[in-house]
Parts: structure tokens; C-alpha cells; sequence
């Protein structure tokens, strides 16, 4: 079904929503329930971790796949998706300066100028953090449209970011970053290709009109 | 309308009685049979190489306790094999358990070769009756950050090296993990480590009372997941000095290549001592996280057992010979 009415629109934002908690869900589950392991600590911090990349893929998709299926009204999503990327995003940091560094600044500001790793991992964050801020209607309507999308287009340098955080922490064994990392590919290529095809479209219909006009 | 009268079944078509009746005397007889060599295979399983044999599980008697060992209290059973490091069958440290559950530790035999007098291949049930099994608790520092208290069963090294008579020009110990890609399913992949797994030590590093070759764990016989049936284990160095599952001691003159080393040599050197003073390029080694504690503690140099070794490096530049 190509347009959905509004009403189902708006009823399946309440499964989508208690779907995107799923992860923190059993997170906290399996914690009262001795269900997270040797290091309970390192368990919460890959896995909100790894959330926060793929709800970052997740939103990335939504255009794409729109687009290709026809299938418009997923956009109305994209907002609450990209939101869960920030949440994850902010257990994971809130992991970090609570359970491994318990606030101690100078030991983050060190780490941050040192580890490469956290470097990268602290600039997705970051990244997030306007597109998180700037989320709303009301937001949109006073950046205006236009300038609201190109701020929003930090989500590319976000996902990477995360990407490479993720790349530079392996010890060995690449394979699940790297997984991550072509699926990040293909997304920004399909709007690579999308934009060129476009342009060729756009520069085509000038064309015509022109040799009309002449 | 038509009926088909059934023809008569072909005389020749219908089993004579003797016959049938041998026949269900041979399937009789090969049902007992199986069960027969079935169970023989059982028992030369569980009853013929029960003195022989060293289960996972099994207790393991006459262990003598070791000054060597530290007073703080071990990690548990359930942690030490359920979160470790185990490449060759899987990256994730909650995996292995479940994957090396069928791992083969019999027969085992390790070869000793390079600068010895007399090359030769030991029975694994032969070098558990080397040296008296002792009971050594050492802390265990992982490079990664994260720490344990183990209760190993052991000999010292040095009984094995003394029994292997290597010649005086030999200054290094080299270890190989055994490469067995049909039980260990990442060694199937080029990509992840150089396979086999190897490993060294410098001589008197070898010959240190602290250095053990482990057997056993909490009494019992080394779970596969923890290297059985021999591993090495340097307290003072971090863990992926302990190599696993070994079935190769060569003695040689060179420092030997050691796996994480070929790997990424900035990262992990040779000695790999453990030292809070030196980072890992990529993270901090100043403190650890003691499974089951909440808070990091500090990490000690040589892991807390400087007095027994620090000796060993002296004169030596820590920072460059990490």
C-alpha cells in the first residue's frame, strides 16, 4: 500500500517505538537477572554500541528505500529512528563517563586527545547532538527547510565517525566493523548516484527547454 | 462393470520360511552386534581409559599448594570459562566455552625440538607426571583492561625444560598451538591471525618458578575452553603470552615471532610484561577491572609480581622493550 492513511501512520509509530526500546529493554532485563556475563559493564557498552550504529543505518535507510519502493509515508519515522541513534548513542557515552572513567574529566580529556578511537567516538556523538536538538517542527520552521536538511546532512559524517571508532577499537578480526562500514557505503552511494542522476536530468530539461525557446 | 480378479502371487515371489526366518535371525544378531561394539566403544571410552584419560571435569588428585600463590579471592568457576579469549574458536570472549565443548585433548602428544640434545615426542598423560601438580593462584591481567584471579593447577616449566635436556646455546623458548582447523573454526580464516598460534620466552624467563605450565583449574582438569590439555602461564605478562592448546616446544637462539607481535608489532612486543607505565597505542593500561569488582583498580607492575621478576629486566628500557 502505497499511501497509508493517516490513521495507520500514526497508530504504527506506537509499535515502531516499543520496537526501537527492544535493545535497552532486554538490556535491563538481563541486568536484574544476572543475564549479562563476566563484565556487565563491557556487555552494555558494545551493545548500546553497536544500537547506536545501527539505528544510525536504520534512519540512513529510510531514504532510499522510500524512494525505491515508493513507499512515502515511511518518512514519517525518520525522526523517531534518528532520535533512538541519539538515544543509544548517549547510553553508550553515559557508559563511558559513568562506568569506566566514574567522571573523572582530566582522565576523558586525556583519552579524548590520546585514543584515536575515542576521538572519533566522541565527534559521531557530537555530530548527533544538534540533530537531536534541532529535531522539531518548530525547529525546522525557523532554520527554514532548506538550511534545516543541509544541517542534518552531519548524519553522514556521524555514521562514519562511528564507523571508524568502531575500526580503530578491534584488536582483530574486522569483520563486524567492516559490515557496518559497507552498509554506511552502499546508503551514501545510492545518494551519490541519486544526486548525479539528477543533476544529468536537470541539465537534460534545460536543454530542451531551450532548444523549445530557440 | 469389470473385477479384476487379483492374480496369484508367483510362487516365486513368496520367501521360503527357512529363509525368512535366518533373515530375522541376522538382523536380530547384527542389532546385538551393534549394541555389542557400541558399547565397547563406551567403554573403552569411560571404563578402559579412566586412569589414563583426563576428562574435562575430572578431579585431579595429589595437588600440593605453592607459596607462589596470592591470598585474594578467585574469580568464579562460571567467569574464568565464560568470558576469555579464545581466537582460534571464536573473537567474542562468551563464545568459546560452547565451541571447544568437543575439542579433542586425546591423544595429545607434544613435540620438543630446536637446540636440544635429543629431540623427542611427549605423551601428554607423561609430562602430567613430570613434576607433582601444584595449585598456583595468580592474578591475570588481560591487555585489554580486564583482570582475574585464577586458581591454576601446574608444573613449573623449568621441570619440562630440564626433561627436554636443551643444549646451552639455546637462549629462547618458541610455543605452537595446535592447527586443527576442522575443531577450531577461525583458524579457517587467514584474516583474523596468523595460524598456528605461537608463542616465546626469553630462557630465564622460562626457567622463572612463577612461569607454569597449566593443566588443570579449581582442582579439576584445564576445560578445553581454558587451553586444554596444556597452556602456558606467565603471571607477570599479560595474558596472550599464555599460549593454549600447545603442541610444539622448540628451543632456539633467535627471539622466536609470537603471534600478536606479526600482527601488530607497535601494539604488542615480545615481552609484553604487564606495565601500567606503558599505553597500548589505542587505550590506557594504567588501570584494569577485576571481573565482578564495579570500580577499576590500578594496575601493578609486572602485575604485582615485581619482586619475583623485576629483576630480569634490569638495565633493560621498559618503554622500547614493551
Amino acid at each position: 500500500m502505497k499511501q497509508l492513511p493517516e490513521k495507520f501512520v500514526r497508530a504504527l509509530k506506537v509499535p515502531v517505538f516499543l520496537l526501537s526500546l527492544g535493545p535497552a529493554f532486554v538490556l535491563t532485563w538481563k541486568g536484574f537477572h544476572d543475564g549479562l556475563g563476566a563484565n556487565p559493564i563491557d556487555v552494555i557498552t558494545r551493545t548500546t554500541g553497536r544500537w547506536t550504529l545501527t539505528f544510525l543505518l536504520i534512519t540512513l535507510s529510510v531514504t532510499p528505500v522510500r524512494k525505491l519502493s515508493g513507499l512515502t509515508w515511511l518518512i514519517r519515522y525518520r525522526r523517531m529512528l534518528g532520535l533512538f541513534a541519539f538515544f543509544y548513542g548517549s547510553l553508550h557515552l553515559m557508559t563511558y563517563v559513568w562506568l569506566d572513567k566514574f567522571f573523572d574529566v582530566h582522565g576523558m580529556l586525556h583519552d579524548i586527545a590520546k585514543r584515536r578511537f575515542i576521538t572519533a567516538g566522541m565527534t559521531a556523538w557530537f555530530l548527533m547532538l544538534p540533530l537531536a536538538l534541532t529535531s522539531t517542527t518548530g525547529w525546522i520552521r525557523r532554520i527554514g527547510g532548506k538550511r534545516w536538511q543541509r544541517l542534518h546532512r552531519l548524519i553522514y559524517f556521524s555514521a562514519a565517525a562511528g564507523v571508524i571508532h568502531f575500526i580503530w577499537l578491534v584488536k582483530a578480526d574486522l569483520r563486524r566493523p567492516f559490515t557496518y562500514g559497507a552498509v554506511l557505503l552502499a546508503l551514501l552511494a545510492y545518494r551519490i548516484i541519486a544526486w548525479l542522476v539528477a543533476r544529468v536530468r536537470a541539465r537534460r530539461m534545460l536543454a530542451a527547454q531551450q532548444t523549445v525557446r530557440a | 462393470m469389470l473385477i479384476k480378479k487379483p492374480g496369484d502371487i508367483p510362487s516365486s515371489e513368496i520367501t521360503p520360511k527357512q529363509s525368512y526366518l535366518t533373515r530375522r535371525k541376522f538382523i536380530a544378531g547384527a542389532a546385538v552386534a551393534g549394541a555389542a561394539l557400541a558399547g565397547g566403544f563406551y567403554l573403552r571410552e569411560h571404563i578402559d581409559s579412566s586412569d589414563t584419560v583426563h576428562a574435562e571435569g575430572q578431579k585431579l588428585n595429589g595437588i600440593v599448594k605453592s607459596p607462589f600463590s596470592t591470598s585474594e579471592s578467585p574469580t568464579s568457576f562460571k567467569d574464568i570459562t565464560n568470558y576469555n579469549n579464545y581466537y582460534e574458536f571464536s573473537t567474542d570472549k562468551y563464545e568459546p566455552n560452547g565451541l571447544a565443548k568437543n575439542f579433542r585433548t586425546r591423544p595429545w602428544t607434544v613435540a620438543i625440538d630446536g637446540l636440544v640434545k635429543k629431540p623427542k615426542k611427549l605423551d601428554i598423560d607423561a609430562i602430567m607426571k613430570l613434576a607433582p601438580l601444584e595449585e598456583r593462584i595468580y592474578r591475570h591481567r588481560c591487555v585489554e583492561g580486564w583482570s582475574m584471579v585464577i586458581p591454576w593447577v601446574g608444573f613449573p616449566l623449568n621441570a619440562l625444560i630440564k626433561a627436554a635436556d636443551p643444549l646451552p646455546s639455546a637462549k629462547f623458548v618458541a610455543f605452537q598451538t595446535v592447527l586443527a582447523p576442522d575443531q577450531m573454526p577461525n583458524q579457517k580464516h587467514p584474516d583474523i591471525l596468523d595460524w598456528p598460534y605461537v608463542e616465546g620466552l626469553r630462557m630465564d624467563e622460562a626457567m622463572h618458578p612463577l612461569t607454569i605450565m597449566a593443566v588443570g583449574l579449581y582442582d579439576e582438569v584445564l576445560p578445553n575452553v581454558d587451553g586444554a590439555p596444556l597452556r602456558l602461564v606467565v603471571p607477570w605478562k599479560y595474558g596472550f603470552k599464555g599460549i593454549k592448546a600447545v603442541v610444539k616446544i622448540s628451543f632456539t637462539d633467535f627471539m622466536p615471532p609470537t603471534t600478536w607481535n606479526k600482527m601488530a608489532s607497535d601494539e604488542y612486543g615480545f615481552y609484553s610484561n604487564v606495565n601500567p607505565q606503558k599505553d597500548h597505542p589505542r587505550w590506557s593500561q594504567a588501570s584494569e577491572r577485576r571481573i565482578g569488582e564495579f570500580r577499576k583498580r590500578p594496575t601493578l607492575m609486572f602485575n604485582g609480581y615485581g619482586d619475583q621478576v623485576a629483576s630480569l629486566y634490569s638495565g633493560m628500557d621498559l618503554q622500547k622493550n614493551y
